[in-house]
């Protein structure tokens, strides 16, 4: 007998019975998926706190005894690297890649499922390794979200000896759960799609998260091979990014090592990181726009080509990071005009989501709230970075508020909008409950205003010079006493947005339970995974009989049809037929 | 191509959907799925290793980096003790095409035949790499004296450990035939096996050929690189 992968069985599959193989030893790609976010979101306010601390720092320097140089530099590194790697890229691609990717192509799970389990656990084993650093000797690392040496493991830098250790280690976990579920990811796509799902009638969304994907597994390993590289460095003295050098008056064994060459290794990484966030988050807005708009999105094809085409650039942009390491001028050239060209498939998306959105039949629902306000932040933060792309404009404007401001706005803010859009929109859909209204738009006004209350003077700061990574300015001669007022603001603004998030918890806790129940498809939507049996969708999620594809996924608003939308399990009528020679004749 | 082809496609048109609708659903391939995780794995390995050995030689333009081979008293300057190794994993990976072969024409012992000795040949060679960690450690090659030993001992430990990845994945496939009792479906799985030993072969050709290579070798490579 051959064996035949869940995602591809005909028949209906029986639910696991326990409560152990259903909620925690599950398989199913819905539970993984919730295992994943929540995990996520979890680590994310620890994250969330952190960035309170700092701010509290920052804004009400020498008032707060518990927060010393050392700890400030735990809070900025722990923060970076917990929002980046383990809220983003984890809950954007294990969680919403989980939910989505079967429901939305018309598969009854991942191909892998098992491999698919194995992966949470793995994330949540890396979870715990880091979340530990707290907890040891030192502390966790201090030495910036970016981990470079030759100061990330040296003497005189907090977390130099356990902390460092620790976050290497559970780098590289986290590197090999994320492979095992992104091998899962691009399989089910390419594999498991039902009949007639062609690839050009996949939603962006699974778009995005497939390209997103292939970025990761081709990225991370950088990551994995600078973490192995400095962790030997670390623990058995080798010299691969150690230089020969004097720490603390002693002569160090280290032999004349290439701490660049680490920094090559981590932005070869970390730039498509950047992509690997923003792709499936391009994708879920675009889906999320045209929903709500009641319109198709606006060049489909051109869209699924910019996400490709970004996905590409994304791999020969990453010195743009590292102007001041002192680069040979025909490189900075080179970078800096691959960064403003990929700026262009860019803004034809943010074209196509404004386009969209032009004589669309637009609902102010919460979800399409949360995406207009992305497309506001989206633009925001990329029109900094055809700042900072340049060489000249980002040798003085390089590591002061300005560049935080701008990477804040760019894939800091944008990508939590689109995860609240993603949210808000899916809820129905995961528990069959509306979340509350109100509380999801007061939890939209105070982030999207309180985002800007933080992030404008952030870069009027860094154009002054305020330098980042800073425990306390001191005076200076350059920078005003007023700058020190606009940081208390921006603090009292963060403050204000990070409790402001408790709307959005307790909004999604009350309503598992007291939301008015919705049944199907409260949205309208076109797309598989509004269309199956039963909601919220059961083990193998679509009864007996997998869906049949018969046309793409933005039929909204079809002239002549009988409601503003079409599901993509609908067949195409005569009259659509011949609607459509109309048309072309015209 | 057919994915540029593909790309092209215009799916709001009611004619191309319509037309779409009528397009025969490809038979569910088994095999498909976890043939292309493989070429996903292999394409990141290769990746993992590329980066690796851009690093090596970007390390190897800093004036403390000493190549292994090149001079009589250094160790891959006489790398018979490699070609032994390679040899040893050549045979391993034909005995596994030999297994492949055998499962595919229905003859089941012969396939055990070479299933047995292609795992014993893999482990041979993992056991021949530790031998020569000890030879290097023994002629004072250690880790961190410098950065060609580290890269040496780095590299053959990451091949091994994909190796050894392989041998799970291969016992697992055998383990699950041998309880289904179903001895026809092992030519699938296998034919993954055998292709995924025949690429650790081919990246520890090109690291064979790295980690013997005199240092004009290195030099002409990096600049070709930029470094």
């Amino acid at each position: 007998m051959q064996h035949v992968a869940i995602a591809d069985q005909t028949e209906e599959l029986h639910d696991p019975h326990s409560f152990i193989t259903k909620y925690v030893w599950s398989q199913d790609h819905k539970v993984i998926a919730i295992q994943y976010g929540g995990t996520a979101i979890f680590v994310g306010l620890v994250a969330l706190v952190l960035s309170g601390l700092m701010r509290l720092q920052l804004g009400f320097p020498e008032s707060f005894d518990f927060i010393d140089p050392s700890a400030y530099l735990q809070f900025v590194t722990m923060h970076g690297m917990i929002m980046v790697i383990y809220l983003l890229t984890a809950l954007l691609l294990g969680g919403f890649g989980n939910y989505l990717i079967p429901l939305m192509i018309g598969a009854r799970d991942m191909v892998f499922p098992y491999l698919n389990m194995l992966s949470f656990w793995f994330y949540l084993l890396s979870v715990i390794i880091l979340l530990s650093s707290f907890f040891v000797p030192g502390g966790p690392t201090g030495a910036g979200w970016t981990l470079y040496p030759p100061q990330a493991i040296l003497e005189g830098t907090p977390g130099y000896d356990w902390g460092i250790i620790l976050m290497l280690a559970s780098l590289a976990v986290f590197i090999i759960a994320f492979t095992m579920g992104g091998l899962n990811y691009v399989t089910t796509v390419l594999q498991a799609r039902t009949h007639g799902m062609t690839l050009m009638r996949m939603p962006l969304t699974i778009w995005g998260i497939f390209t997103a994907t292939v970025l990761g597994l081709l990225a991370f390993p950088a990551l994995l091979v600078s973490a192995i590289m400095m962790m030997l460095d670390k623990l058995i003295g080798t010299s691969f990014f150690m230089p020969a050098l004097v720490s603390l008056g002693e002569n160090l064994d280290y032999t004349g090592g290439s701490p660049v060459l680490f920094q090559h290794l981590f932005w070869f990484f970390g730039h498509p990181e950047v992509y690997i966030v923003a792709l499936p988050a391009f994708g879920m807005v675009s889906d999320v726009l045209a929903t709500h708009a009641r319109k198709n999105i606006f060049g489909y094809r051109m869209m699924v080509w910019a996400i490709v085409a970004i996905g590409g650039l994304s791999f020969i942009v990453w010195a743009h990071h590292m102007y001041v390491s002192g680069m040979h001028p025909a490189f900075g050239f080179f970078f800096a005009t691959t960064t403003l060209i990929i700026a262009v498939p860019t803004a034809i998306k943010v074209y196509n989501w404004v386009l969209t959105l032009w004589q669309g039949n637009i609902h102010l629902t919460v979800p399409m709230l949360f995406a207009i306000g992305f497309i506001f932040t989206f633009t925001h933060g990329g029109l900094t970075g055809l700042f900072l792309g340049n060489v000249v404009i980002d040798l003085p404007l390089s590591d002061t508020y300005f560049v935080v401001a701008h990477f804040h706005m760019v894939m800091g803010v944008s990508p939590i909008m689109v995860l609240f859009a993603a949210i808000y929109h899916w809820y129905p859909l995961m528990t069959g409950r509306m979340f509350n209204v109100t509380l999801g738009k007061l939890h939209f006004w105070f982030t999207f205003l309180g985002t800007y209350a933080i992030y404008l003077p952030m870069h009027y700061i860094g154009i002054l010079g305020v330098p980042r990574r800073y425990f306390a300015m001191g005076t200076t001669d350059f920078i005003p006493e007023s700058a020190q007022t606009l940081n208390a603001s921006i603090t009292v603004s963060a403050l204000i947005v990070g409790m402001s998030q408790l709307f959005f918890l307790a909004n999604v806790f009350w309503s598992i339970r007291n939301g008015e129940k919705t049944g199907h498809n409260p949205w309208g939507a076109t797309s598989l995974e509004w269309q199956t049996p039963d909601v919220p969708p059961k083990h193998g999620n679509w009864g007996k009989e997998l869906p049949r594809v018969y046309r793409w996924a933005y039929d909204y608003s079809v002239p002549g049809a009988k409601e503003d939308f079409i599901p993509q399990n609908h067949p195409v009528t005569k009259e659509e037929q011949t609607g459509g020679e109309h048309e072309e004749k015209a | 191509m057919s994915i540029f082809k593909t790309l092209r496609e215009k799916p709001w048109d009611a004619q191309v959907a319509a037309a779409g609708n009528a397009v025969a659903v490809a038979p569910i391939d088994p095999q498909g799925a976890a043939r292309i995780a493989l070429r996903f794995i292999m394409a990141i390995v290769s990746v993992l290793f590329l980066l690796f050995i851009i690093t090596f030689l970007s390390r190897s333009q800093y004036p403390d980096f000493q190549s292994l081979a090149g001079q009589p008293w250094q160790p891959f300057t006489d790398p018979t003790r490699l070609w032994i190794n390679t040899g040893i994993l050549a045979i391993a990976s034909l005995a596994m095409q030999f297994g492949l072969a055998s499962a595919r024409s229905a003859h089941l012992n012969r396939a055990i035949v070479g299933i047995s000795s292609a795992v014993f040949f893999s482990i041979l060679f993992l056991l021949a790499q530790l031998d020569l960690w000890q030879h290097l450690y023994a002629l004072g090659f250690y880790v961190n004296t410098n950065p060609a030993n580290s890269y040496f001992y780095v590299l053959t430990a990451l091949h091994g450990l994909h190796m050894m990845g392989g041998l799970i994945v291969l016992a697992n496939v055998v383990f699950r035939v041998w309880y289904d009792g179903s001895p026809e479906s092992l030519s699938g799985p296998l034919q993954l096996c055998t292709t995924y030993w025949h690429f650790l072969l081919g990246v520890w050709l090109v690291l064979f050929a790295l980690l013997t290579s005199r240092p004009e070798t290195i030099n002409a490579l990096a600049a070709m690189c930029g470094f």
